[in-house]
């Protein structure tokens, strides 16, 4: 039997969690066995009601008490615990960041692997698996093979498709649980004061690198950026200089983005950066260099100095807007 | 305050991976190699806690024998002494990696006494396993908070803030505990030529371990299916700037 954990926020199940059930069917039939769904936490019952249009007939509900904020060795105790009552072989949570950490600690509990970040499941003499590296710039085949196997999926392999409504059994679990376990709990949530378009949401990037030059070279970036409902972002040479906040990076260790449009104004192309903006519909790369890797990732190009090619664009969009 | 760095070596790819002909690992003979960045800013936030708080930072790495220039670099920054798990360079499992290092550091402590705090990037840059922190916190029984972004010490506790959704989690543990961090952390500083000249002098031991049979066996790498584009240049310099414009209401962004 597969378990598969979704987190969901009382009210809603997490999108990456759908997408996880979605892959976790398919793999269900491929390996003749069955697919139930596991919830935590006090209010998990009314977001369970999205699930039946998952092909679920059965879902975990693990309550307790003290279940009510994430913490997250007692999530992974609960689900170690339900694993053992079911006598599940497998369990899979979205690769998110809660996801990845619920796993990890139940397979360092149970001195079990865990294969994070998988995109590709296969069925051999035990699993076969391919996983992501480098961001999904390279990938990784690996074996699964003890009795209960433990994985995480990549975001975004596949999209959350609904299947059959079927009647939904829900099932209380209680576990029981120590204080040990609540050793690290979320003591607290603080939002974003910041209003407007975030570089993972906007349709329209201004990206800007080495070429930029300076802090102030950035001016005109963030020109563009504003006569064309934009936001600015950087690659790591912009953000590790101090020019531009880290939370504007773009790449492996900083945003990934998927506008429609993202225009890249001095950035090489290194893979650790288009990692990051791979998603993106289009690229245009304004760089001297024809030489730059980025211009073989790209739909458009302009070839020449960001700082003659970029003031000349608003101009232009300033004439005809 | 004693804090200990778990960093990880891996290479700067650039533009392209290239793999090895057996196809096991990546092809490093014409690389450089850098600490992760996540692990960049593990080393730049011990050594402000130490500033303002005192005690001693060691760096730990599990790597080929060379990676002792990853310490170096770390040591050069303000970290006192370095650790060195040895390997031959045949890949480690996560599992394997985080036992290795829980002996190494329950073995360091037995000599130089405890570690406060614990830190690790939440993940590798290469094989981005995402959890040997985790283990190796299990493996010590201590508390883990993990996609840090944000800590500071607060009446005696540790307060950490990681992002979630739109907004952040706020966590509170007391010491000793082991926290992963993410790059934003902080903006590392740069060594000096005195740092520099400084870390020749610093020590690194070297630890032989012992390892465990892996769970986790890496077969093959293999790049993922590209799909190649053809670049349609618009023009040079500003005299493309017309061609561009039309781009940008062909893709309606205009
Ligand atoms: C583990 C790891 C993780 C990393 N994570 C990230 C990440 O998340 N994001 C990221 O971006 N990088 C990341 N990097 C760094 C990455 O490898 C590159 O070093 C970085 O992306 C290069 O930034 P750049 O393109 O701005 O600079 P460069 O590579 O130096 O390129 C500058 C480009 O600007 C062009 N140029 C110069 N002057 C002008 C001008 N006046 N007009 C037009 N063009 C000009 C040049 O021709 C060149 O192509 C990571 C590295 C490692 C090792």
């Amino acid at each position: 039997m597969i378990l598969g954990i979704i987190e969901h926020d009382g009210v809603q199940l997490d999108p990456y969690g759908l997408q996880m059930l979605t892959f976790a069917r398919d793999l269900s039939a491929r390996l003749n066995t069955s697919l139930e769904a596991v919830l935590i936490g006090k209010s998990a019952e009314s977001s369970g009601e999205q699930i039946k249009n998952f092909g679920i007939s059965k879902v975990h509900l693990i309550q307790h008490e003290r279940l009510e904020h994430y913490a997250p060795e007692a999530w992974a105790e609960s689900v170690i615990q339900l694993l053992a009552d079911k006598k599940a072989d497998l369990a899979v949570a979205a690769g998110t960041e809660r996801g990845n950490e619920l796993m990890a600690h139940i397979a360092a509990k149970l001195d079990l692997p865990l294969a994070s970040n998988c995109s590709e499941i296969s069925h051999g003499d035990g699993l076969e698996i391919t996983r992501l590296r480098w961001g999904g710039s390279l990938l990784e085949e690996t074996s699964l093979r003890d009795n209960v196997k433990l994985l995480t999926l990549a975001l975004n392999i596949v999209e959350a498709q609904e299947s059959s409504a079927n009647p939904v059994d829900f099932e209380a679990f209680t576990p029981t649980l120590e204080d040990k376990d609540f050793r690290v709990q979320l003591s607290g949530r603080e939002e974003n004061t910041a209003e407007g378009v975030t570089l993972k949401t906007a349709s329209l990037v201004v990206g800007g690198g080495r070429g930029v030059g300076s802090a102030e070279g950035f001016k005109v970036l963030e020109e563009l950026a504003e006569c064309l409902g934009g936001v600015v972002g950087g690659s790591r040479v912009a953000t590790n200089n101090g020019w531009r906040p880290h939370t504007q990076q773009v790449g492996l260790t900083g945003n990934r983005i998927s506008p429609k449009l993202y225009i890249a104004c001095g950035i090489s192309g290194a893979i650790q950066h288009l990692v990051g903006c791979k998603a993106a519909k289009n690229i245009l790369v304004i760089n001297v260099d024809r030489e730059a890797p980025f211009f073989s990732k790209a739909d458009y190009g302009v070839l020449g100095d960001l700082h003659e090619v970029v003031p000349a664009l608003i101009s232009e969009i300033k004439k005809v807007q | 305050m004693n804090i200990l760095v778990c960093v990880k070596r891996v290479p700067d790819p650039g533009t392209k991976i290239e793999l090895t002909a057996d196809s096991r690992a990546v092809d490093t003979s014409k690389l450089g190699f850098t600490i992760s960045p996540h692990e960049e800013c593990a080393v730049e936030e011990a050594v402000q806690m130490i500033e303002e708080h005192g005690g001693e930072g060691t760096v730990l790495t599990l790597g080929l024998p060379e990676s002792d220039a990853q310490l170096r670099d770390a040591l050069a920054v303000g970290m006192e002494r370095g650790i060195l798990i040895e390997t031959d360079g045949s890949d480690w499992d996560p599992g394997q990696t985080a036992k290795a290092i829980a002996a190494a550091i329950e073995e360091d402590q037995t000599r130089h006494g405890p570690f406060d705090l614990l830190m690790f990037g939440n993940e590798s840059a290469d094989s981005g396993g995402f959890q040997v922190g985790i283990r190796v916190a299990n493996a010590l029984d201590l508390p883990c908070i993990t996609g840090v972004k944000s800590m500071e010490m607060e009446d005696g506790q540790l307060v950490c803030k990681r992002e979630y959704g739109d907004g952040w989690e706020v966590y509170k543990i007391p010491l000793p505990a082991v926290v992963t961090v993410k790059e934003g952390l902080n903006l590392p500083r740069h060594p000096s030529l005195r740092g520099t000249m400084k870390a020749k002098k610093k020590k690194i031991e070297f630890v032989q371990p012992e390892k465990v049979s892996a769970q986790l066996v890496m077969n093959r790498l293999r790049h993922p299916a590209e799909t190649s584009k053809e670049v349609e240049i618009l023009g040079e310099g500003a005299a493309a700037a017309p061609k561009v414009i039309e781009l940008l209401r062909k893709l309606e962004v205009l």
